[in-house]
């Protein structure tokens, strides 16, 4: 999954990854694709994992994680990190979920349980601010019920705000217009149209 | 006034009970330690506290809020897998809990420090954190009214200082330290060295001095 993603992001992107599964895009970034890595918590150009001596407890990524700088790297402030994201500069941001709606609705922070403590940290403001949100998931929870959704039923982080979801079967354009089905992998279009319980456009084309 | 150098309780004793304290960081990059573990000391208490994370483990923020010194929490994330001060504190109904997204958090004390009475934001419409907020459609886009954060005190940490309290910071660890130094009425930096005035290139300071009051040197 990781590796289409990879695929689809423009050379000369400026692309956040977020925590957990998304990480594992940057494997997959071709070393001359001139992409550059964002971290939410200040900087651009941002390398892969330090290992050993290169682990700085001052040069780490979002998930808190120790990381290395590439040659052009800069450093920022969190107001201007920010800034950054909601001004529209980003070109891509690329999250996991719990639930993408047809129209690209995210709910990605909070499950809405009584007992919960809230907690969004950057998602809100990344889901707003990027030109274009990436998600990554698997499509179908644990009990089998689909994650992509005519409406989604937990709490919002963002509105109207997803372009694609990417799944371990099938890679879906999410918008206005609704679901198209991009790529599947190992499934029908009327199964994947039956599972999901809602209507889906097949598109050979992008 | 160029900052006054002293100790770390020294410095920390301008904080009072019921106060609003800033503190930088993100986990432990660029958090102030040493100035956290003086407040504990000084023993100010009732506080509002104010930074990304609700505290680590069992030191610093964590070991703050431990001692029952906080009323209130703002932050953005307060759930982390070592986060088990304050969920305990949380689920006993003993802390208050504002979760505020983070480019939120960092804006709305970038407002106070820069003298904006308030913003809009289009982050977080349509969600539960938008809820009773003033929302207004600009150019078609719905934006949500964020209020600023002002602190009575700041804790922060920058790597060097000069004299007057000029600072500049190392890598990721910059992070909250330049936003919250213009957002507090009193702002402590704690360094890990002080440097003469005129040592430090013009060109690269990214907090004037005009921002820091004390400076600690660890």
């Amino acid at each position: 999954m990781a590796e289409i993603v990879a695929r689809d992001i423009p050379d000369g992107a400026y692309v956040n990854l977020g925590i957990g599964q998304p990480t594992m895009v940057a494997d997959y970034l071709r070393p001359d694709s001139g992409v550059v890595l964002h971290t939410e918590n200040g900087m651009l150009g941002m390398g892969r994992p330090a290992t050993g001596d290169e682990i700085d407890p001052d040069l780490t990524n979002a998930g808190k994680q120790p990381v290395t700088e590439l040659p052009g790297a800069s450093y920022f402030h969190h107001a201007d990190s920010f800034a950054m994201m909601r001004g529209g500069h980003l070109d891509v941001c690329i999250m996991g979920a719990f639930q993408v709606s047809a129209t690209g609705d995210l709910a990605n922070w909070s499950t809405g349980a009584p007992d919960a403590i809230p907690a969004v940290g950057g998602a809100m403001d990344l889901a707003i601010g990027a030109k274009q949100v990436f998600v990554m998931m698997s499509l179908f929870a644990k009990d089998g019920s689909p994650k992509l959704v005519p409406e989604c039923t937990y709490p919002l982080t963002g509105r109207a705000c997803v372009s694609r979801v990417y799944t371990d079967v099938a890679t879906f354009a999410v918008g206005a217009d609704g679901v198209r089905i991009v790529e599947t992998f190992g499934i029908s279009v009327d199964e994947l149209t039956t599972r999901l319980c809602m209507p889906l456009v097949s598109s050979p084309f992008t | 006034m160029t900052a006054l150098i002293m100790e770390a309780a020294e410095a920390v004793a301008a904080v009072k009970d019921g106060d609003t304290v800033l503190v930088g960081g993100f986990g432990m990059a660029g958090m102030p330690v040493e100035l956290i573990d003086a407040l504990i000391a000084h023993g100010a208490g009732d506080l509002t506290i104010v930074s990304n994370n609700a505290g680590n483990s069992d030191t610093g923020l964590a070991a703050l809020l431990a001692a029952g010194r906080v009323r209130k929490v703002v932050c953005s994330f307060p759930r982390q897998a070592d986060s088990w001060v304050f969920d305990g504190l949380y689920r006993a109904g003993k802390i208050e809990l504002e979760v505020v997204p983070q480019g939120n958090l960092a804006e709305r004390m970038r407002a106070a420090g820069a003298g904006i009475g308030a913003f809009y934001s289009p982050t977080g419409v349509g969600t539960p954190l938008a809820e009773g907020k003033e929302s207004r459609v600009i150019d078609g886009r719905e934006y949500v009214l964020e209020f600023p954060i002002r602190g009575d005190v700041a804790l922060i940490r920058a790597h060097v200082a000069d004299r007057m309290g000029n600072l500049v910071y190392r890598k990721t660890a910059r992070n909250f330290g330049p936003v919250m130094a213009t957002a507090a009425a009193v702002t402590i930096a704690q360094v890990s060295s002080i440097v003469d005035v005129g040592e430090l290139d013009p060109e690269v300071i990214v907090t004037p001095a005009i921002y820091v009051n004390r400076l600690v040197s660890v």
